[in-house]
């Protein structure tokens, strides 16, 4: 039997991988993609606790799906406007390399 | 019976003001009509109010905060104010007549008349008013007056600068004067001087605080009656039109201080040390002023010394608690000193505006009303008997000598030294031969100045005679002068002119230079050098608090914090992604971990 935690711990795995990615990668086509990643943790669980939240009829509570399509939309836009801004900084560099990328600071 | 009069006197000069600033600036002659109809009114008002002893005035309100502060529009009329208004709106009227002679010629009579209504108004207010309220209010007006009318020429920078000066000395006693009203009120709960009165008598746990109180409101006095430390104001006053300096620096608004101090003497007579500091500073101006006035050369400014030293009797009778010695003597004094200086005007004039005794001489022939009504007047005022001087200053000097020997001696003195000075003037001006040219010409001036010189100078010889006391004022004491103090009085006033006599007989200049006397005692040196200082020393504390705490505390330091504050901050941008990400997680956990287990 797959319970709660299960899911939450398998979610759990996927944000620190995210995270972990987003640290420790250079490549910002990869930070993009855990970025990605962090955000379907965050669906996984949410779809999780919907599932085993039911209310007297038997139904799941709809609102945490909800949240996931925004989120899944905003992750859309936001992989849009990533990837334009990486075109864009790769046609300027000539690299997608984050050490590269540090004129802005003190 | 209440009555329209009381208000009628105080109203009528107000309108004259209005209707002459308002309509009649540019004819002359229409508003010194209307100016002298004013004051003539007034003067029928009180003579009729003096007669009728039952007439009372009608009272208004006018500021009422329940409980706490009512003042009531409200006239006194008692025997102290009838008196005083028949003598202040008579004055008046005369001074108002003479002017029309000094003034013939002055471009701006119209404002000269207008201000001299205003005056009285403000006078007669002095007078009739009936609590400490409305007595401010007029106190400040006859200040302003005064700055007006000493001011008149204001072209001339003496006139203007006497007028600046007279208005701010006056204004630091009217200060402490403020605040002691505000003390009085805060002890009384009331300001109107009957209600006052009898919760005087209730106070006695706080004598420190009624010596201040009264003393306090003494400072009002002080400044306004020219008494020592405050009296430098009144011999520049002298810049203003010689009618101005006998009306108001001479006869009725230096008065005034004297006047509000009876009129409140119930607040004074509470303390017993304000009363001996008020008899002393009245000495110390009497004998000061004596001294300076027998090395001045101005004609105008030895009748000033002399009108500060009388007020300094007048104060110094305040001082041994004796209402009737103080009034009796601001009675004859209007009467004397307003008949001096209209003499001297009279001379002044005929010597086109000359005021160095030392250009005159010989002008008893020349001027012979002036001469005699002038004589008359100086007699009265060395004390002379029987002319009215005599009587009232005998009563000051008798009272003095029951209750204090040192203030009686320095009286004496001070009595001595006015003999002096004034048979001083007398002799340069009037005798010998002219020193000046225009000396020789000058010729007596017209009745409309002549003829107030003889109603005064009629005035002045009977004003002091027992009747005229009885019928007047309440005399100040039954009993007869101890013989001693006449003996003593009369000693030093034959001391006095004795020794001026010969002294300045047919003498071309001064034969004594006493520089310390010349000089005023050094006051008006002294003060500017101690407002120089002040002005210093303020000008310095604002400079260091301008340079230091506000430039560079304040406007330097902001800016500097800013700064400083962001050079640090900038040290946390290290250009590193993963850096970044690196304290955003961190800060995520810090904000979930206040959030969820704190």
């Amino acid at each position: 039997m797959i319970t709660l935690s299960d899911y939450l711990f398998v979610s759990g795995i996927l944000f620190s991988i995210g995270f972990a990615g987003v640290m420790l990668r250079r490549n910002l086509i990869i930070i993009l993609m855990s970025l990605e990643l962090m955000l379907n943790a965050a669906n996984l669980s949410l779809v999780a606790f919907s599932r085993f939240r039911v209310d007297p009829n038997g139904l799941p509570n709809y609102s945490a799906q909800v949240f996931v399509f925004f989120i899944i939309t905003v992750a859309a836009a936001e992989i849009a406007v990533g990837l334009a801004i990486l075109v864009a900084l790769y046609r300027a560099r000539q690299t997608t390399d984050v050490k590269d990328i540090s004129s802005l600071k003190f | 019976m209440n009555s329209t009069l009381p208000w009628i006197t105080l109203i009528a000069p107000l309108i004259s003001t209005v209707v002459i600033t308002l309509f009649t600036l540019r004819w002359k002659r229409v508003s010194s009509s209307i100016s002298i109809a004013a004051v003539l009114v007034s003067f029928t008002c009180s003579c009729l109010i003096f007669a009728h002893s039952t007439i009372a005035a009608a009272e208004f309100t006018w500021i009422t905060i329940s409980g706490i502060f009512h003042v009531p529009l409200g006239l006194t009329l008692d025997p102290l104010s009838r008196t005083m208004a028949v003598l202040v709106s008579g004055v008046g009227a005369i001074i108002h007549i003479y002017s029309l002679g000094y003034m013939r010629d002055d471009e701006g009579k119209s404002r000269y008349f207008a201000a001299l209504s205003l005056f009285m108004f403000a006078m007669i207010g002095i007078v009739l008013a009936n609590n400490f309220v409305m007595l401010f209010i007029f106190w400040e007006l006859v200040g302003f007056t005064s700055y007006v009318l000493i001011g008149h020429w204001f072209y001339r920078d003496a006139a203007a600068d006497a007028a600046k000066k007279a208005f701010i000395t006056t204004r630091i006693g009217d200060f402490g004067f403020m605040i002691g009203i505000l003390m009085v009120w805060m002890a009384t709960g009331s300001v109107v001087f009957a209600e006052i009165a009898p919760r005087m008598s209730g106070l006695t746990n706080h004598p420190t605080f009624l010596t201040i109180a009264a003393l306090l409101v003494f400072c009002g006095a002080v400044g306004k009656s020219a008494q020592f430390p405050l009296h430098v104001w009144l011999p520049d006053a002298m810049e203003g039109p010689t009618p101005i300096s006998a009306l108001i620096h001479a006869a009725t608004m230096v008065a005034a201080g004297v006047y509000m101090l009876v009129r409140v003497a119930f607040v004074i007579q509470s303390s017993q040390t304000a009363l001996l500091v008020i008899a002393w500073i009245g000495t110390i101006t009497a004998v000061m002023a004596a001294l300076i006035a027998t090395q001045q050369n101005d004609i105008k400014r030895i009748l000033a010394y002399s009108t500060l030293s009388q007020l300094g009797y007048m104060v110094m009778a305040v001082g041994l608690a004796s209402n009737d010695a103080a009034m009796f003597h601001l009675f004859t004094h209007a009467f004397f000193k307003a008949l001096l200086f209209l003499g001297a005007g009279s001379v002044i004039v005929m010597l086109h505006h000359e005021q160095n005794i030392w250009k005159m001489g010989g002008l008893a022939r020349k001027l012979p009303i002036t001469f005699v009504t002038f004589t008359v007047g100086a007699l009265a005022l060395i004390g002379c008997p029987p002319f009215s001087g005599f009587f009232s200053k005998d009563a000051i000097l008798a009272l003095a000598y029951e209750h204090n020997t040192a203030i009686f001696a320095v009286a004496l003195i001070t009595a001595f030294l006015t003999a002096f000075y004034v048979i001083r003037a007398l002799v340069i001006v009037f005798f010998g031969k002219p020193r000046s040219e225009i000396a020789s010409e000058g010729r007596e001036s017209p009745p409309v100045m002549t003829v107030p010189l003889i109603v005064l100078a009629l005035l002045a010889t009977l004003g002091g005679f027992a009747f005229f006391a009885r019928n007047f004022l309440t005399p100040p004491f039954e009993k007869d002068v101890a013989i001693v103090v006449l003996l003593f009085a009369i000693v030093a006033l034959i001391a006095g002119s004795g020794l001026a006599i010969p002294l300045y007989r047919n003498r071309p200049s001064e034969p004594l230079d006493i520089k310390l006397l010349r000089h005023k005692f050094y006051f008006d040196e002294f003060y500017s050098w101690l407002i120089r200082w002040t002005q210093e020393l303020l000008a310095r504390m604002s400079a260091f608090v301008d340079r230091w705490i506000i430039d560079v505390a304040a406007v330097g330091g902001s800016s500097r914090g800013t700064w400083g504050i962001g050079a640090l901050l900038r040290l946390i941008q290290v250009g590193n992604l993963q850096g970044y990400v690196f304290l955003f997680g961190l800060g995520i956990v810090a904000i979930i971990y206040f959030a969820v287990f704190r």
